[in-house]
């Protein structure tokens, strides 16, 4: 069983498999469960992930709090009138991580990776790529394994909590996911996924988890997005052969260590931050004192 | 290792906002309502901590009772959960608690049906995952992520190893094994979670034994 990142590139390599195949092989052994039965898993949850994209990028979803909902449409409608500055895949990709974030904020089905409130930057990689590499099924599926076999490691030796380590924890854990996920579908090596991870998250050290309202919608929706857009890039500088100088595994500790000094006001309280200023706190007032009175 | 597979991390297929304030909440209530074995009159929820502040937005009261409905986390049913429970004829009454729980996100639920009543505490602890942490005064520490079989017994000598040679007998195997009494010799409670799902009948076998009052079960 891998404990570090260091531990995973090593038995991909010794054992001439790709991540994704050391993932399902540790699964098939820790819950004693059938190969067939953990990809047939992982397909609903795809299949889930698919359907919020759509729902997300074709219908103007609304949250219940109306803070949210409707950027991924515009993004879509932008996107067909050609005139973007950065590039159709960056801005799809962004555009379906919104998509999945405003439906969850709506209370729509989703799946959270790894948690709900950083549930729109893997997917919104992998169905945003995919019109370029046209991935098959299984290449998808064995994506998402590859995203959970890095979540694993900075679940297990730091943290995705938000309450815990602030938003690093959470959208940087994906967007750090994401980059090393899309590095093997683009036919990259596994220590390349593993240098793509180190450079997405060490551009994400640091942010804290400040929701206006405590609510899962503001800043996440935005902060989702631009994971998406880092997962890329990070994933093409690590196709170009760039290395991090500082290893995967220690980013890891920097951002749990970060994440334990971080002030009790700044990991989801709502007390600090974006959700501390004059607009924030008016938004609250309204949001709680109004419409989401249910009583 | 807290988490154990990948379908912590890539998981669970939910109903939004939140996996902590949302889905997590919506498994604390499904627990009780699996405990409590029946559908209950009455429903009694009180919310600590950050739960306590952020429950409307996040719909922590939804899930909540989606759960005490019997509701998987995914299960769209969820969103109109209050309005279901009244239908049914469960009354459902919410409580904003100010005192200061160990876990920011804490929820107690008490369920009645005539003379039975159920008091559970839960959290909620990041990605969807909880623990039951109290249930009817005693203290545990139980997943929801195994199946667990719990036995309520008399504090006596001989009642573990009579019930772990049943399990051994049907070559079950314990992943992990809690027990915890109000005083010596008088009622307490075995957690045992288990690898395999149990059947009927081995419940039936082990409520048969000397001093053991009531044999429940929890699946995966």
């Amino acid at each position: 069983m891998f404990k570090n990142v260091a531990e995973l590139i090593e038995l991909a390599e010794t054992e001439e498999k790709s991540i994704s195949q050391v993932m399902i092989d540790q699964e098939i052994e820790v819950t004693g469960r059938s190969r067939e039965e953990i990809v047939n898993q992982m397909m609903r949850n795809l299949n889930v992930m698919k359907e919020a994209v759509e729902r997300g990028i074709t219908e103007k979803v609304r949250s219940v709090s109306g803070l949210t909902g409707g950027d991924a449409v515009l993004l879509q409608e932008y996107i067909k009138k050609g005139q973007f500055l950065s590039s159709e895949t960056v801005l799809d990709a962004v555009s379906k991580a919104v998509a999945t974030n405003e439906v969850n904020a709506a209370m729509g089905t989703i799946c959270a990776t790894p948690t709900a409130g950083s549930a729109g930057v893997v997917p919104g990689v992998l169905f945003g790529i995919a019109n370029k590499l046209k991935p098959t099924d299984e290449q998808m599926v064995d994506y998402l394994f590859v995203a959970g076999a890095f979540g694993f490691v900075v679940a297990n030796n730091a943290s995705i909590s938000g309450a815990a380590g602030g938003c690093q924890a959470e959208v940087g854990s994906a967007t750090g996911m994401a980059a090393a996920a899309l590095v093997e579908l683009a036919g990259g090596t596994p220590s390349q996924s593993a240098e793509a991870m180190a450079i997405a998250l060490k551009n994400m050290l640091g942010l804290v988890c400040d929701p206006v309202a405590g609510l899962v919608e503001v800043p996440c929706v935005k902060r989702n997005a631009i994971g998406a857009s880092i997962a890329i890039v990070a994933a093409d500088m690590a196709l170009a052969g760039i290395t991090s100088r500082i290893p995967c595994d220690e980013v890891i500790d920097a951002m749990y260590k970060i994440g334990q000094t971080m002030p009790e006001a700044l990991r989801e309280t709502a007390q600090g931050g974006l959700a501390a200023t004059p607009t924030g706190r008016e938004l609250e007032a309204k949001i709680f004192g109004l419409s989401l009175d249910k009583k | 290792m807290k988490y154990r597979t990948i379908f912590d991390i890539i998981g669970p297929v939910m109903i939004g906002p939140s996996s902590s304030h949302t889905a997590g909440a919506a498994r604390i209530g499904r627990v009780s309502r699996t405990l409590f074995g029946q559908k209950p009159e009455m429903a009694n929820i009180y919310f600590y901590g950050s739960f306590a502040k952020t429950y409307k937005g996040h719909g922590t009261d939804v899930a909540i009772v989606g759960g005490i409905l019997d509701f998987d986390t995914s299960d769209i049913r969820i969103t109109k959960s209050i309005e279901i429970a009244k239908q049914e004829g469960i009354k459902t009454y919410f409580h904003e608690e100010e005192a200061i729980t160990d876990h920011p996100n804490t929820a107690k639920i008490v369920l009645q049906k005539g003379n039975d009543r159920l008091e559970l505490v839960g959290i909620s602890i990041g990605g969807g995952k909880i623990e039951i942490i109290e249930l009817n005064g005693f203290q545990l520490r139980l997943s929801g992520n195994h199946p667990a079989i719990l036995v309520v017994h008399n504090d006596r000598y001989g009642v573990i190893a009579g019930v772990s040679n049943i399990l051994a007998k049907h070559e079950i195997n314990i992943g992990h094994m809690e027990v915890s009494r109000k005083e010596r010799g008088k009622e307490a409670l075995m957690v045992i979670e288990v690898d395999q799902n149990v059947e009927g009948p081995l419940l039936t076998e082990l409520e048969a034994l000397a001093n053991i009052t009531k044999v429940t079960k929890i699946h995966d």
